[in-house]
């Protein structure tokens, strides 16, 4: 970026604000992005960030497998509260594992070129979402071991998994989510890694990132495919973003517990999933065009359109909140009115208003062009979204599974260290994903970002 | 720029996607076949027991009904293994000196049961009742075999739970007339077996489907 142009950060940022910075060209971004992973020197930051999260995995491994040692006794769960932490957490990863495949599909499908620079971590973030929720079922189970046995196969019991039960059809929506946004990412990466390899510089690189881009040369048929084969899974994705927090939504509403028992679960579930999602995204996307400088590539529009995002489903949230109350006190029904009562006096009431504070209110800021278009502010946010939608899923379970139908099936929660431990540890997994995917693999899709250089030119000719 | 790859990869690549989808399925019908062999149910395995008793012997050639020494086959759970006076109602008198039954007097002298060694192993979460079989008209030799040719008792049956629900989801097939042919080791379902296990069923009030099958039913 030459020094006579106006700083690219500044609050006028309107449709006409490219998605990327003006004066680069072909070479300059794939130089650029490629460094990242090839030439450029491992930081300090980069050594210091992987151990801090590779021992909080570590932290997930113990807790995991004093687990397997002593089973599920060792959590604050106990009936009537047989879903804890292991459920909330579930959720919440699982959601926040939306945002990816609304990038990269339905954003694609709806020709969003602002999409390009962000759909390759939001697709990773998205994966290694999906991993961290995919944890906490498997050993929720108690024998993770015989985790199996909820997948359809001929088995020696003889007996078909429970059909009817939301329960298996979160294991088909879960991990048909996890297949299809791996491919996606995959294919999407093929192109990438020829790059990478053709631009490595020892054996064993051009080796490893030659096996994984399967023999891409770049040649026109190959383009041809590509893009048919993109176009394909991007259809068979968008489905799965509303499905999957709809099914995930099933797990409750099927439910007959007051407080789970409702229609409006499934919308609002997958809104409140993109919600999180998108603050997921501006939580990494942050730091990571700082610390690698991408402002060019990563650009306020990228950001200000993610707090759009943000702002619109955390409305349609808000609006789900509001009419789970009013849906309770319209029926009349004893229980559900009752549930709202212990929403706003019982023992976790605290809980219920920092949910309102976090995902209804303070969120009401990103009306403010100001607000979505400062960066520290914006990540702050993200975090409180995060929270919010953690909180929004403890308020759902503790609270109707602590406030049952009969007051002698009253019961408290309170999760244990193990808990917190396997909870936190699964944020370190995350973050240490996310450190060996932007040091391994090109973080910004090379290939997209070259078509994005011919189109700005054209744009501003 | 030299190739990275030699030529033959092509080949490899496309061989090692064709054979990851080969193994795969060929692995999960591994899987799914030792699972249900004699290795993992311990099917068609004879086991050597503290005096070889002969079942050929006692029922296939002597004629011994089963209840003489399963007592309680009809009212309990248990089949019952017989005390070591239930042997010697005979073998005081018949083979009274062979070497080859000193374990049973010695048993008999010093009043410690024989340790016979089990053969029908089910796992302790199945609750399993012989008497209400018999009563509804199972047969022995339904789940044991033919346990008159056996000089040494198999476990005849792979006792899966695909095994129990095969015959919890189809009763009639198994259901015999009268409580003579429940203890036959030699019968054989007459040509009409299709209505008339559905006729005894209903006249004994064989449960339905659903509830034979039911997680209760076996797991308690």
């Amino acid at each position: 970026m030459s020094a006579g142009q106006p700083p690219f950060d500044s609050p006028e940022i309107s449709r006409l604000t490219p998605v990327l910075g003006p004066g680069h060209t072909y070479s300059s971004v794939t130089d650029k992005i490629s460094a990242i992973v090839l030439t450029r020197p491992t930081s300090l930051g980069w050594y210091i960030g992987f151990l801090l999260a590779f021992s909080v995995f570590g932290v997930l491994n113990i807790a995991i497998g004093w687990l397997i040692m002593k089973g599920v006794g060792i959590w604050g769960i106990n009936i009537p509260i047989g879903w804890g932490f292991a459920i909330v957490n579930f959720v919440w990863w699982i959601g926040i594992g939306h945002a990816g495949t609304l990038i990269s599909a339905i954003l694609f499908l709806l020709n969003q070129k602002w999409r390009t620079s962000i759909n390759r971590f939001a697709e990773a973030m998205t994966l290694f979402a999906v991993a961290c929720a995919g944890i906490f079922p498997l050993i929720h189970t108690g024998r993770p071991w015989y985790a199996f046995w909820m997948f359809p196969y001929p088995s020696v019991m003889g007996i078909w998994p429970q059909f009817r039960s939301p329960l298996i059809w979160d294991v088909f929506a879960v991990s048909t989510y996890g297949t299809v946004s791996l491919l996606f990412w995959f294919v999407g990466l093929i192109p990438d890694l020829a790059t990478l390899r053709d631009r490595s510089t020892t054996k064993a690189k051009q080796i490893i990132y030659g096996m994984l881009a399967m023999g891409w040369r770049g040649s026109a048929r190959h383009w041809h495919r590509y893009q048919s084969a993109y176009l394909l899974l991007a259809g068979l994705a968008t489905p799965l973003v509303l499905s999957v927090h709809t099914v995930v939504s099933f797990d409750f509403s099927i439910a007959i517990v007051p407080g789970w028992h409702t229609t409006i679960f499934p919308p609002y579930f997958v809104a409140g999933a993109i919600y999180s999602g998108f603050a997921m995204v501006i939580t990494i996307a942050i730091p990571l065009r700082k610390a690698y400088g991408l402002e060019d590539f990563i650009t306020m529009r990228h950001l200000e359109n993610m707090a759009k995002v943000m702002l619109a489903t955390g409305l349609i949230v808000a609006y789900g909140y509001f009419f789970e109350f009013f849906m309770s006190l319209y029926s009349g029904n004893k229980f559900d009115v009752f549930l709202v009562h212990q929403r706003l006096h019982g023992p976790y009431a605290p809980f219920y208003y920092a949910l309102i504070l976090c995902n209804i209110l303070i969120p009401q800021l990103l009306w403010f062009q100001k607000m979505r278009t400062n960066v520290v502010v914006l990540f702050l946010m993200s975090i409180v979204v995060n929270v919010g939608m953690w909180l929004e899923r403890f308020v759902i379970i503790v609270i109707s599974l602590t406030r049952d139908f009969m007051p002698s099936a009253w019961g408290r929660y309170s999760p244990t260290i193990w808990d917190w431990a396997t909870f936190i540890g699964t944020m370190g997994m995350f973050v240490m994903l996310i450190f060996l995917f932007v040091r391994v693999l090109p973080a910004i899709s090379i290939a997209e970002m070259r078509e994005l250089v011919t189109e700005t030119s054209e744009e501003h000719k | 720029m030299a190739q990275i790859f030699h030529r033959s990869t092509n080949f490899i690549s496309r061989f090692s996607l064709f054979s990851a989808v080969f193994l795969a399925g060929l692995g999960l019908v591994g899987v799914l076949g030792l699972a249900r062999s004699p290795y993992s149910t311990n099917q068609n395995v004879s086991r050597a027991q503290p005096v070889q008793f002969s079942h050929k012997h006692h029922v296939g050639d002597d004629g011994l009904d089963c209840r003489y020494c399963h007592t309680s086959v009809e009212t309990s759970a248990v089949a019952g293994i017989p005390p070591t006076k239930t042997c010697m109602n005979c073998h005081s008198v018949l083979y009274a000196d062979a070497p080859y039954l000193e374990p049973i007097r010695e048993s008999y002298r010093t009043n410690q049961s024989i340790q016979w060694v089990k053969v029908h192993r089910l796992p302790d979460f199945v609750y399993f009742n012989h008497s209400i079989h018999i009563n509804k008209g199972v047969g022995c030799s339904t789940c044991h075999g033919s346990i008159n040719q056996m000089p040494l008792v198999f476990q005849a049956s792979p006792l899966l739970m695909e095994w129990c629900l095969d015959c919890h989801r189809n009763p009639e097939r198994a259901l015999r007339a009268t409580k003579d042919d429940v203890f036959d080791m030699n019968w054989k379902a007459p040509d009409n077996q299709a209505e008339l296990g559905k006729q005894l069923a209903a006249e004994r009030k064989i449960r339905s489907t659903a509830e034979l099958t039911s997680c209760s039913t076996c797991h308690r």
